[in-house]
């Protein structure tokens, strides 16, 4: 029953993680202007469609953005336990499994003792079943790997969660090696 | 039925000017249609006098249409031993004897400027009667307008009930391999897959097309921030809103029956759950409340009840709720996967991805029998909506590296594709009427 509780105590603070997400301070034009406005630089092309609308089509530039771009060589460094940063899940589940605890505590524990770093938890599915139901499965990884940490004395601050569904595979292919590399949550420094 | 199934096969290629026009990848349309051979209406579609002034072949246009419905079979134009273009000058026993039911003819007239107007007939070949006569007047530009609208006639006038020709269909493409070189459109082309054009572009995810009521808006999901928030933009004039980025998941928008509300999902809360937005105030109401997922909101047609998806008895099921919220009914029992329920027109039935481990079908349960059909052969079909006009049942299909669009009849029978040269193809909307 303990087991139980703390799992519970988990998942409200994980709630209070998703709630921390809402005012990180990226720009979003949309929020000054009202309504979007077409061709900001790295943003999304709009085009207009119907009668008297020319035919859309420009393309968004750039928009790569940094993923792993922590100052700190032990993050990049293929002997330190950091530097894995992805955590895989069986299918239809966010149970984060026993081969991958490591990686995630290690995780946590560097941002234990590095207060000021912050990471995005990005969660993914395969591409099997609905696009919607993948969205909030990929959440629920995300929040699975977020709990573990926050257990480990990381705190809402440093934790961002992103669920992206079926749509960003890390491989193409519609068989099980595909699938079991694509079911995952990668742990993304955005730099400290 | 069985057996007797016959696989016509129709490829075309959009022309290369159109393809620099409208500046987005080109698409192949390809058109695999089986069905049934003693099911389908033998018809003739006469050449229109004068169509040869028009950038596309009206009559071809129209057949394709009708054939691509798998309600006809439409008369090959070498077989034709005569073109009528006014009722006076159909002979009936002609038509007979090549075993026709029906036939159209017509004629193009420029009637000033930029525009033409079709004036075309439907004839009973049987009866040896007009069924019915029609003016259509159109712009130069909108020749393959005015045919699908042509076809919508007479597949009303011989079926009695309308056609969804002359609509819409609004998709995801993703292109480039790998997470770098990846590149979201959401599309909308003609429901033959001509006149694509993209209403949105962007390099993060965008998901989950929905077409407001009348037609004239599309809401989304676009992860431009690198978070999912929820858009409204209008068609024409590309102007949009931000409906909805709250903290977590903003996804699967949903426009109630009248367009004054979406329903959508919001895990702000911790987990997600199905909410409904009022547009004009902002107002948000939670209408589902349960620790686990929730989410794929659909309204049914009289906009009193939500179906939706919830993992609330374990595995992923459609339940209803009340629009206003309140107690929750469980709807499916067979499977262990049934999501993305979405009703029919008429609201007696709902379609769904159907699925076991790794085979995800297309199925349709009548909501009084509560009797599931699956009507595709998978193995990953998703994201299913209707025709308008019900008569098929739009969905996402992939194979090894491709993702296409296909059609199903809601009987099984009449099977279509639709392929987009280099890349995915995904999410389809079919618009209103």
């Amino acid at each position: 029953m303990n087991l139980i509780k703390a799992i519970l105590v988990m998942g409200l603070s994980a709630s209070l993680v998703l709630a921390g997400c809402a005012k990180k301070g990226d720009t979003r034009p949309e929020d000054q202007a009202g309504v979007g406005l077409e061709g900001s630089a790295a943003g999304p092309q709009i085009g207009k469609y119907g009668p008297g609308g020319t035919a859309g089509g420009a393309y968004g530039g750039g928009g790569a953005y940094g993923r792993g771009g922590a100052g700190d060589p032990a993050l990049n460094d293929p002997s330190s336990p950091l530097y894995k940063k992805i955590v895989y899940f069986d299918y239809d589940s966010s149970e984060v499994l026993p081969e991958y605890v490591p990686i995630v505590n290690a995780h946590a524990g560097y941002l234990a003792s590095h207060p000021n770093v912050v990471v995005t938890l990005e969660g993914h599915c395969d591409e099997r079943g609905s696009p919607e139901y993948n969205i909030a499965l990929g959440e629920q990884r995300a929040k699975s790997v977020a709990n573990m940490m926050r257990y480990q004395g990381v705190t809402d601050g440093q934790l961002q969660l992103v669920s992206f569904g079926e749509e960003k595979p890390a491989v193409p292919g519609s068989d099980e090696s595909a699938w079991a590399q694509n079911r995952r949550v990668e742990i993304v420094y955005s730099g400290n | 039925m069985h057996g007797m199934t016959e696989i016509l096969r129709v490829v075309r290629w959009l022309p290369s000017l159109l393809m620099l026009w409208v500046g987005v990848a080109y698409a192949e349309l390809q058109v695999d249609i089986s069905r049934g051979v003693e099911g389908a209406i033998p018809i003739a579609i006469a050449p229109f006098a004068n169509q040869e002034e028009l950038a596309d072949p009206i009559s071809e246009v129209v057949a394709a249409d009708l054939r691509r419905s798998g309600r006809f079979q439409p008369l090959s134009e070498d077989r034709m031993q005569e073109r009528p273009v006014t009722p006076e000058q159909v002979q009936f026993g002609i038509w007979q004897a090549l075993g026709q039911d029906y036939i159209a003819i017509g004629q193009v007239q420029r009637i000033g400027g930029g525009d033409y107007q079709a004036d075309f007939h439907v004839l009973d070949v049987i009866r040896g009667a007009t069924l019915t006569s029609y003016k259509l007047p159109f712009r130069a530009g909108e020749a393959r307008r005015a045919a699908h609208r042509i076809a919508d006639v007479i597949y009303q006038a011989i079926l009695g009930e309308p056609g969804a020709f002359a609509t819409r269909v609004a998709y995801v493409t993703v292109s480039g391999e790998g997470s770098k070189a990846r590149h979201y459109r959401l599309q909308i082309a003609d429901t033959d897959g001509y006149n694509p054009e993209t209403v949105l572009s962007s390099v993060e995810p965008i998901m989950s097309p929905a077409w407001s009521p009348d037609g004239s808006q599309i809401a989304y999901v676009s992860f431009e921030n690198r978070t999912s928030a929820i858009f409204v933009q209008t068609l024409a004039t590309g102007e949009r809103r931000k409906v909805s980025d709250a903290p977590g998941i903003n996804g699967a928008p949903a426009f109630s029956p009248d367009g004054g509300k979406l329903a959508l999902t919001l895990s702000k809360e911790g987990n997600p759950d199905i909410y409904v937005k009022d547009l004009a105030s902002g107002a948000l109401r939670k209408i589902t409340d349960y620790d686990g997922i929730d989410t794929e909101p659909n309204w049914s047609p009289d906009g009193r009840s939500i179906v939706f998806t919830s993992d609330r008895g374990g595995k992923p099921q459609l339940y209803l709720v009340p629009a206003e919220g309140g107690a929750v009914r469980r709807l499916t029992y067979e499977g262990d996967y049934n999501a993305r329920g979405v009703f029919s027109p008429d609201g007696r039935s709902l379609a769904m991805v159907h699925g076991t481990r790794n085979h995800y079908r297309i199925a349709v349960m009548d909501l009084a029998s509560r009797a599931l059909r699956v009507l595709t052969q998978g193995p990953l079909d998703e994201s299913p909506g209707f025709a308008p006009n019900g008569s098929m049942i739009l969905y996402a299909a992939r194979t090894g590296n491709s993702g296409h669009l296909a059609a199903v009849s809601i009987d099984g029978k009449v099977h279509q594709t639709l392929r987009v040269e280099g890349g995915l193809v995904r999410e389809p909307a079919w618009s209103p009427l």
